[in-house]
């Protein structure tokens, strides 16, 4: 008898398949790289330094939001406080510099802690009240955006009234003729050492292992709860270097800013290939994400498209993004 | 001789429910010991409060004639004894050797660990690769291998081998067969025999019979939330064994 070699299906697609599964960025990485192609081609202003530089300048408010949102969703979680804490995050800086003198980094440092509170907030409402993650940052985006127009009595406080720390975000340095902000610069830093965090340690991997499976890993030995509230803390700690880069970005810091900042960092977690189920995904995508929809609405505005168009052609990315996913999830061995 | 493991009058209430009322267990050294019983009987709120997963509301536990108690998994890890639950407690879109060293893991030698938290892949990987050899574990070929991607034998060979690996004093097995096919339950059961060839003691709560009367040395016999006998497989016939598991029969010698 000879020995029966087993079929294994190994079609295209099931390779496609397997391919994804094992590095998710790559989905992304392929669908910026062709949308830059399509909108180079469909306008000549495309890829012009001033283009590419606004839309960098455009997506690293909801970038820096993104690896925020990026760590809370890969715990299964899910914050639409972010914005609000951003917000509110800016306008503490600026407002405390503003009317008592205070210097750039001292305010800067006030507002990270204030964001990290705010973080922690929630992840404290989330692990000791064990209440849905969605619920508990609805009810925060309330809270803090309240406090927000308390606090800041409904008023921009003006760029020219900061120290000049707390606009650095906003400046600029050239690069073969495309201005680039430091805003920018901190974003791709900013998710360099999340990346490294992430794959390198054990907290990394402990945040992988909490969204994958809460109980698995609890029986395991990992304090989940522990693992939750830091990776909430340290999310709000990123939503204030957001602010930062917010109020460089507007040159000012004003209490109705950002107000869809919250989904749309969602929309490029999503798009970024990261699994709102928990467990998968990388924050290198989430930047890819960002830079997707910054590209899909300024490409297509370029090409004389309707800003309705636009928003439809995103939502349309989302569910895309999130089909793919459950396929990608059904992978085989 | 010394049980390495033991627990006396534990009680586990769950609003009106007793799952345990005052449940006894010895584990000797060297031994497989089963733990059978009806459903209902308390054999998972047992394994779970030797296990730390639950806390009992009565009783004690010894560790080596000492008195422990535990609060968390992470206690009775730390005490030696390591699970290998129903459930499998892994995660899926981890890699084999994550899993393995999940939540104790590895870190560099020098600055690259100490200050900036580095783990020790390469090291944890080829640690999985022996560990998995040790107990002879040869159809998984590659530890960076995502867990959700192996078969349910598979599976319960990395949840075996993590236990194995770590388990100094004793290895509890929950139903490690119950969702096997017959091939794999063999490949399981040989590893269980494998646990105590290394000179751990072993808990097996089993439904299966056959199973269980293959491998343990002695059988605990579970009901109504108390310890009913403790009998010999090779005295005590398996039909005999589920009559006084299911209370047709009164245990002989008592």
């Amino acid at each position: 008898m000879t020995a029966v070699v087993e079929e294994r299906d190994q079609s295209l697609l099931t390779r496609v398949q397997h391919l994804l599964h094992a590095q998710a960025t790559i989905g992304p990485a392929v669908v910026l790289l062709a949308s830059v192609i399509v909108f180079a081609l469909l306008s000549e202003r495309f890829l012009t330094p001033g283009n590419i530089s606004l839309i960098l300048q455009q997506v690293a408010v909801v970038g820096t939001l993104a690896v925020g949102q990026t760590i809370v969703i890969l715990t299964a979680g899910i914050d639409l406080s972010c914005g609000a804490i951003m917000v509110l995050t800016s306008i503490v800086m600026a407002k405390v510099a503003a009317e008592t003198g205070l210097p750039g980094l001292p305010a800067l440092l006030l507002g990270f802690l204030v964001g990290t509170l705010c973080g922690l907030l929630n992840g404290f409402l989330v692990t000791r009240l064990k209440l849905p993650p969605f619920i508990v940052t609805l009810g925060t985006l309330n809270v803090f955006f309240a406090l927000n127009l308390w606090y800041s009595h409904s008023a921009t406080i003006r760029g020219t009234d900061m120290p000049s720390l707390l606009l650095f975000t906003g400046q600029t340095f050239t690069v073969g003729g495309t201005r680039i902000t430091y805003g920018s610069i901190m974003l791709v830093l900013l998710v360099a050492a999340m990346a490294f965090v992430l794959k390198n340690t054990a907290w990394g991997r402990h945040v992988y292992s909490t969204g994958d499976d809460l109980e698995a890993s609890r029986l395991s030995g990992i304090r989940t709860a522990r693992v939750l509230l830091s990776v909430y803390a340290t999310a709000g700690l990123i939503y204030a270097v957001a602010a930062w880069t917010l109020i460089g970005r507007i040159a000012s810091a004003s209490p109705q800013a950002g107000q869809t900042d919250n989904l749309d960092s969602i929309t490029a977690v999503v798009i970024g290939g990261t699994s709102l189920f928990g467990g998968r995904g990388a924050v290198v995508g989430s930047l890819l994400g960002a830079l997707i929809v910054g590209v899909f609405r300024n490409g297509l505005a370029l090409a004389g498209v309707d800003v309705l168009w636009q928003t439809m052609a995103v939502g349309v990315l989302i569910i895309v993004a999130v089909s793919l996913d459950q396929w990608i999830r059904k992978v085989k061995a | 001789m010394t049980p390495v493991l033991q627990a006396t009058g534990l009680v586990k209430r769950y609003g009106k429910v007793t799952a345990l009322a005052g449940a006894d267990l010895e584990l000797l050294p060297g031994e497989i010991l089963a733990v059978i019983g009806d459903n209902g009987a308390g054999k998972s709120s047992l394994i779970k409060a030797l296990s730390g997963a639950v806390i009992p509301d009565e009783g004690s536990i010894f560790v080596d004639g000492a008195e422990v108690s535990f609060s968390s998994p992470l206690d009775a890890r730390r005490a030696g004894i390591e699970t290998v639950h129903q459930s499998l407690a892994v995660s899926p879109s981890l890699d084999i050797a994550a899993n393995l060293f999940l939540g104790r893991e590895r870190r560099r030698p020098g600055v690259l660990g100490s200050v900036f938290r580095m783990l020790d892949r390469a090291g944890m990987r080829d640690e999985a690769r022996r560990q998995l050899d040790a107990l002879g574990i040869m159809t998984i070929q590659n530890p960076g291998q995502a867990v959700e991607t192996l078969s349910g034998g598979q599976r319960q060979a990395v949840a075996v081998a993590r236990a194995a690996a770590f388990g100094s004093r004793v290895v509890i097995m929950d139903e490690p067969t119950a969702a096997l096919g017959v091939r794999e339950s063999r490949a399981v059961l040989d590893l269980i025999l494998q646990v105590r060839e290394k000179g751990l003691p072993v808990i097996l709560i089993s439904h299966n019979m056959p199973h269980v009367f293959e491998v343990a040395d002695r059988i605990h016999i579970q009901r109504l939330g108390r310890r009913k006998a403790v009998v010999d497989p090779k005295s005590v016939s398996m039909s005999d064994a589920v009559a006084i598991m299911t209370g047709a029969m009164e245990p002989p010698g008592v």
